[in-house]
């Protein structure tokens, strides 16, 4: 059995912005996708979801903590052992436009993988390989080989990117935001194709900040919030009886076709942050200007400013660290995420923060 | 009526001649209506919302005619167009979140505009806009701010506050909620339901392809396919009874919450929108119309089929026209 197990794994960012400091994109974070298996990893932008894709594939390094592929460490992977990794573990991202050269053919990408993981594989027998994979995938090999970028469509780009991870014996594929590009009509294929790979066995880590797409293909969800996992369990579990104000708070806002969102209650939204909205915000209702003030945009404002709690706290964090010697289990203490505890059983909540 | 939109074709100049992106475009807005217009990429919505804004130079109106208020829209001529926007008609550009340059503070950027504008009562917009910011729950320091330091949902929100600041008949809001949180989604969804309530714009245009959204904040929708309208109707209608073939598809391609892959199978739409350079003749949509037929080579009329359902398809109309036994609609002449 090859897992992809996360161990307790954080990242810290030194932010250049101004009124930046240290900014904690992980806390702590583990968990482990087995094969055949589909995690939905949801957050909003910041919440570190992306981070975490980019350290399984290497591109960023954990500040604390460690991933293990079959029981070895990722970090200790270096030349021949990280391609060999890379066979196994590989990645397709949000923008298919920009993963390509726009100057070469589409099925460059191709090349490059035969030439860097099968040079000894004859011509013929390489074209049967790219034929199976493209068929895997729903294209039709005389509509994208030999084709630029430009002249194929999203979906057909992001499905030969994926066919391209194919190619190798890919174990886990990291799928971060791939579809937010993407028409609706062409949506469905690739998600459908994800639903397929994954009973062949493929396990995939589904990167996204859209609820229903991320409900439609996993079997288990992981909310994030903050760089720190909120809730985590089988999906039916999660959307079907959500125990995290947070993400009781994500599942109103998601627009549905039939349920307009005033229907939903919006109480939720200051016992997210156990604060009662902003000043200026009552002052609008009261002064009896229009009944509905926007609660959700001051719910947002709420919620931007705990993360500035968090960053400025780092920053206290940090500048004691320098004059302190025991700066850095101070910083150990701040990453500390809230506690999980099971709900019920493959249903994980975390404490309110 | 507050808009009037009548027949209007938009082409884009290119070296192998003229791209119609627009093409033969009909539809009014009431006062106080936020119209949805969707459709896939290169559908030719943004193309249309741009249009009624500003034509850039690559763009050129081959035809129709535009009323705002019962006035003239010249959106052919950018000096008389220059007096008419953000009073008239004013546009929230597609990737607002970069709309905003990051070498001035958000205030410069307002004051900037006013100054183009030649507003006199400088103080009073102002006072308005302080009020608008504590609405939507923006401080007012963000005017002291780069939009760098504001996140992609602020950003978003300012960007549709000075964009409605000359209170626009015609907002089109092109986009706004497509890189956004679900969050910052409904918040600027319901940014802009609050501000026409509160009569700051006249009526709205949101442009997506998402769905889900305009269900949410659109009073009608209107589906653009390969440069036209497909069907036009109030959002229940479209929602829970589209007509047209296209519209079905879209609508059966979108995941909700709640439904799972083993539970049920998602379909999407088969081919790709056709090239508008050389498009068919006939109804754009045929090839890879499930209900085709012989008839689908003429160009169907985008006809009400029911009062305030329009519909471009043939089948629908044979369809209603046998109900109702009213006769059928004539073919448009195909526009060479």
């Amino acid at each position: 059995m090859t897992t992809l197990k996360v161990d307790q794994v954080s990242k810290l960012f030194r932010s250049t912005a101004r009124g930046g400091g240290l900014t904690p994109a992980l806390r702590k974070v583990s968990f482990e996708i087995k094969p055949g298996e589909v995690i939905s990893l949801i957050g909003e932008s910041g919440s570190g979801k992306s981070t975490i894709g980019k350290i399984l594939l290497r591109l960023m390094k954990p500040t604390s903590g460690t991933v293990t592929f079959d029981g070895k460490d990722i970090a200790s992977y270096s030349g021949r052992g990280l391609k060999e990794y890379y066979r196994h573990v590989q990645g397709v991202f949000q923008d298919p436009f920009s993963s390509y050269n726009p100057i070469y053919r589409a099925d460059r990408v191709y090349d490059l993988v035969r030439s860097s993981y099968f040079p000894q594989v004859g011509d013929k027998e390489w074209d049967n390989k790219v034929e199976a994979v493209l068929d895997a995938v729903a294209l039709n090999p005389a509509d994208v080989l030999g084709k630029y970028p430009h002249q194929l469509s999203g979906g057909q780009q992001q499905r030969l990117l994926i066919a391209r991870a194919l190619l190798l014996d890919v174990k886990v594929l990291v799928a971060d935001e791939i579809i937010s590009m993407l028409d609706a009509s062409t949506r469905v294929d690739v998600l459908n194709l994800l639903v397929k790979l994954k009973r062949q066995g493929l396990a995939i880590l589904f990167v996204t900040h859209d609820l229903s797409l991320g409900n439609y293909v996993s079997d288990r969800t992981i909310i994030l919030r903050h760089g720190a996992i909120v809730e985590m369990g089988a999906t039916e579990r999660i959307f079907g009886n959500p125990q995290h104000e947070y993400t009781k708070m994500l599942l109103t806002a998601v627009p549905e076709l039939h349920k307009k969102w005033a229907h939903e209650p919006l109480a939720a939204v200051s016992a997210v942050n156990g604060a009662t909205p902003g000043a200026m915000s009552t002052d609008v209702i009261s002064n009896g200007d229009g009944a509905a003030a926007l609660h959700h945009a001051t719910l947002l404002d709420e919620l931007t400013h705990t993360e500035q709690v968090i960053k400025r706290d780092f920053r206290a964090v940090f500048s004691t660290s320098r004059a302190a010697s025991s700066g850095k289990s101070q910083i150990a203490v701040a990453l500390e995420p809230p506690a999980l505890h099971e709900f019920e059983p493959d249903h994980l909540v975390a404490e309110p923060e | 009526m507050s808009v009037n939109v009548e027949n209007l074709s938009v082409a884009y100049r290119s070296r192998k001649g003229d791209v119609t992106a627009v093409d033969n475009v009909s539809f009014s807005l009431a006062d106080g209506e936020i119209m949805g217009l969707a459709g896939e990429s290169g559908s030719g919505k943004s193309t249309l919302g741009n249009a009624l804004v500003y034509l850039d130079p690559r763009m050129k109106a081959t035809g129709g005619k535009v009323t705002v208020d019962g006035l003239d829209l010249p959106i052919g001529d950018n000096n008389a167009m220059r007096h008419r926007r953000m009073t008239d008609v004013s546009l929230v550009p597609q990737y607002a979140m970069s709309a905003l340059t990051p070498t001035r503070k958000i205030g410069r950027l307002i004051n900037d505009l006013l100054k183009s504008h030649h507003v006199k009562d400088r103080d009073e917009v102002y006072t308005e806009l302080k009020r608008r910011l504590a609405l939507i729950g923006l401080k007012e320091d963000v005017l002291n701010k780069y939009s760098f330091e504001l996140s992609g949902g602020m950003r978003q929100r300012v960007t549709i506050i000075m964009s409605s600041l000359l209170n626009p008949s015609l907002l089109i809001a092109d986009e706004v909620t497509s890189a956004l949180d679900v969050s910052s989604q409904r918040a600027v969804g319901e940014m802009l339901i609050e501000f026409r309530d509160r009569g700051y714009i006249k009526s709205a245009i949101a442009i997506t392809h998402d769905l889900s959204i305009l269900a949410q904040v659109a009073d009608s929708i209107a589906i653009m396919y390969a440069g036209r309208l497909a069907e036009r109707a109030p959002t229940s209608v479209i929602v829970d009874n589209p007509l047209h073939p296209y519209t079905q598809a879209l609508l059966n391609s979108l995941p909700e919450v709640g439904v799972r892959h083993d539970q049920a199978t998602l379909t999407g739409i088969p081919g790709r929108p056709p090239s508008l350079l050389n498009p068919p003749t006939g109804c754009r949509f045929r090839d890879r119309c499930p209900y085709a037929f012989a008839k689908c080579v003429e160009t169907p009329p985008f006809e009400e089929i029911k009062p305030g359902h329009m519909v471009a398809c043939w089948k629908v109309s044979q369809e209603h026209g046998e109900q109702a036994g009213a006769g059928q609609g004539q073919p448009v002449k195909e526009q060479v």
